[in-house]
């Protein structure tokens, strides 16, 4: 009997393989999306701005101006033109687009900072895009204020004010960090509960749902049978996601590997289940996907605090935040991976994600009877 | 057991008020074709599916295959086979592939699926073909191999719903050719469908109109007893009684 059981479950996930590596839209989904996410999210929708284009009017030409500009030109955020040029050309310039940014060094700069104690630079900023235009000042500000601590250093000054900006959390302004978390949560949402959502509709669609119910399959059998690939390649593209993130991101795993698959796999669980119970409610393939992405992808990118904190959002909406998997998963992945805390940092929201999961599959369990009355 | 493979008594299903099945009473003997006639909506589809296990009757009895379809439901599914009007296979895998996996869902041996796969290939005619990926078969095609694979684990019954939906005459006779050989080997074929000529072919037919078994007898006897030529005419008299409307 146990055979049996064994039998036809293989034979229903051979089947269920033949249906994802014959299919290219399928495999291009399956594959293509992770490693697109990981490349955009790390590479090019990165917070920091790199290589801007600004110009540097040096009227001063002394020592001290010479060595501002000297770091500056070394930040890998700035593309120096050197260039004395007027007000007029320094508005046309940014009008036109080809600076973002221009630094103007008065005739006096060192002598009012060693005579007075206090020099100028005019810093004026393109702020029709505002987030750039703050980000780059608070370089320039950092690279100034690097200076003049070492300048204060060498001549013991006793007074300076320094105008500290600090940046919190991701001190290197680094994007990637907070990305991959959020990229891994994505993804396995989307691989998991759509495509899970997609192929069992599929079937309904198709008319085989029947087919399946009237066999001696057990229902239970159908839903492992048709969530274990999901779940085998999830985890495949887990291991690639996080290849990539250590060999192209530069980003080490700090904690445990295995503990981060176990709690990655948990996760997964709790996905399957989500698109187990959408399939329920779809009777297309494209009314799965629909779903899938209204309610599951768009939560998880806007309610798991990874593009935008939660404590900022209204009270109502950060209440709806702790219904969402993804969030705990964050959360999780985050401890993990980039501060390396072990399971007792995290077993709360282990916990909770557990929860989640069981309630999804007692669901799942109940409507799939439904369906069968 | 005995020589009856179906049996249904005052069998009722309701969804809220709306009574899709209303206490029919029939019975199928083993070996039969089995003709399950009605229009659209007139209650077959819901019947079928309490046959075969899918769905639960509000009331009266029935057995199939000599189980009972309140208690035995599973017990029912491992001794029938069916085959619905959106033809059962799947389309992306190739004629060897999808017998592999029906068979194997039933259970059977890699021995029996390779011999029995061979043999049914051979029977069909389409050696040639089990590489060949199911979407590009022609339709008269995939309805027989549909056919064959729902009977591959030999069923005591096999259910079709409307099976031979959008095909030629010609195709729709040698389908037929095949339920004929399946009722030779013992297999209790139960048939719906709506072509008449369909219903000649039967050995014995139901009439079903707004959820009650309206006629029940053979083809030949009905004739005679609404003294018309054809079966076409007998479901013509039966279904200009209906008050459903047909969806």
């Amino acid at each position: 009997m146990k055979n049996a059981v064994w039998k036809q479950l293989y034979a229903f996930i051979q089947k269920e393989f033949y249906h994802v590596f014959r299919d290219r839209k399928t495999l291009l989904m399956l594959f293509g999306i992770p490693i697109a996410q990981v490349l955009l999210f790390g590479f090019v929708l990165s917070n920091e701005i790199k290589n801007s284009k600004i110009v540097v009017c040096d009227y001063a030409k002394d020592y001290a101006s010479q060595e501002i500009i000297r770091k500056i030109e070394a930040s890998k955020y700035f593309n120096v033109q050197k260039a004395t040029l007027t007000h007029d050309q320094i508005e046309a310039s940014l009008r036109s687009g080809d600076i973002k940014m221009a630094v103007i060094f008065p005739a006096d700069f060192y002598s009012d900072l060693s005579h007075l104690n206090k020099a100028q630079i005019q810093v004026i900023a393109d702020a029709s895009d505002p987030n750039t235009a703050t980000t780059l000042s608070n370089y320039l500000t950092s690279i100034i204020n690097d200076y003049q601590a070492e300048a204060l250093a060498q001549t013991k000054k006793p007074y300076s004010i320094i105008p500290q900006v600090k940046m919190l959390y991701n001190p290197e302004l680094l994007g990637a960090p907070n990305f991959v978390p959020g990229v891994m949560a994505l993804v396995l949402m989307l691989i998991c509960a759509m495509m899970t959502a997609v192929a069992i509709v599929k079937e309904k669609e198709m008319g085989t749902m029947e087919i399946l119910l009237v066999s001696p399959l057990k229902p239970y059998l159908v839903i492992i049978a048709k969530t274990i690939p999901y779940l085998l390649i999830s985890l495949l593209n887990l291991a690639a996601i996080l290849l990539m993130s250590v060999f192209l991101l530069n980003l080490a795993i700090k904690g445990s590997v295995i503990l981060l698959f176990a709690e990655s796999t948990l996760f997964i669980i709790s996905c399957l289940a989500l698109g187990l119970l959408i399939s329920v409610g779809s009777t297309s393939q494209m009314s799965a996907m629909m779903t899938s992405q209204m309610s599951l992808m768009l939560p998880t990118m806007m309610l798991t605090g990874f593009m935008f904190p939660i404590e900022n959002m209204p009270f109502w909406m950060q209440g709806i935040s702790y219904i969402v998997p993804s969030r705990y998963y964050y959360t999780i992945v985050k401890a993990v991976m980039l501060e390396g805390l072990g399971f007792t940092a995290i077993w709360r929201e282990t916990l909770v994600l557990a929860g989640i999961t069981l309630v999804l599959v007692v669901i799942n369990v109940r409507s799939f009877k439904i369906r069968l009355a | 057991m005995s020589n009856i493979a179906i049996q249904a008594d005052k069998l009722t299903k309701r969804f809220d008020d709306f009574t899709a099945v209303d206490a029919i009473t029939f019975d199928v003997r083993q070996g039969e074709i089995f003709g399950f006639v009605g229009a659209n909506g007139a209650g077959k589809t819901t019947a079928m599916r309490i046959l075969c296990g899918l769905s639960i009757p509000t009331s009266g009895t029935a057995t199939v295959a000599g189980f009972d379809v309140y208690k035995d439901a599973e017990k029912i599914k491992k001794n029938i086979g069916y085959m619905s009007q959106k033809f059962s296979l799947y389309e992306d895998l190739t004629v060897m592939e999808n017998i592999t996996f029906y068979a194997g869902i039933y259970g059977l041996s890699n021995q029996e699926i390779k011999d029995r796969g061979a043999e049914l290939l051979t029977r069909l005619g389409i050696e040639h073909e089990a590489k060949t990926f199911v979407a590009s078969l022609p339709l008269g095609w995939k309805q027989k191999l549909a056919f064959s694979v729902a009977v591959i684990h030999r069923p005591k019954i096999v259910f079709l719903d409307e099976p031979t939906g959008g095909v030629d005459p010609v195709t729709r006779r040698q389908f037929w050719d095949l339920i004929y050989e399946a009722a030779d080997r013992g297999i209790t074929v139960f048939v719906t469908t709506h072509y008449m000529d369909e219903a000649e072919y039967c050995n014995r037919v139901s009439v079903m109109v707004d959820g009650r078994i309206d006629a029940f007898d053979t083809p030949a006897n009905l004739k005679k007893k609404f003294s018309v030529e054809s079966m076409n005419e007998v479901f013509y008299q039966l279904a200009r009684g209906a008050k459903r409307k047909a969806d």
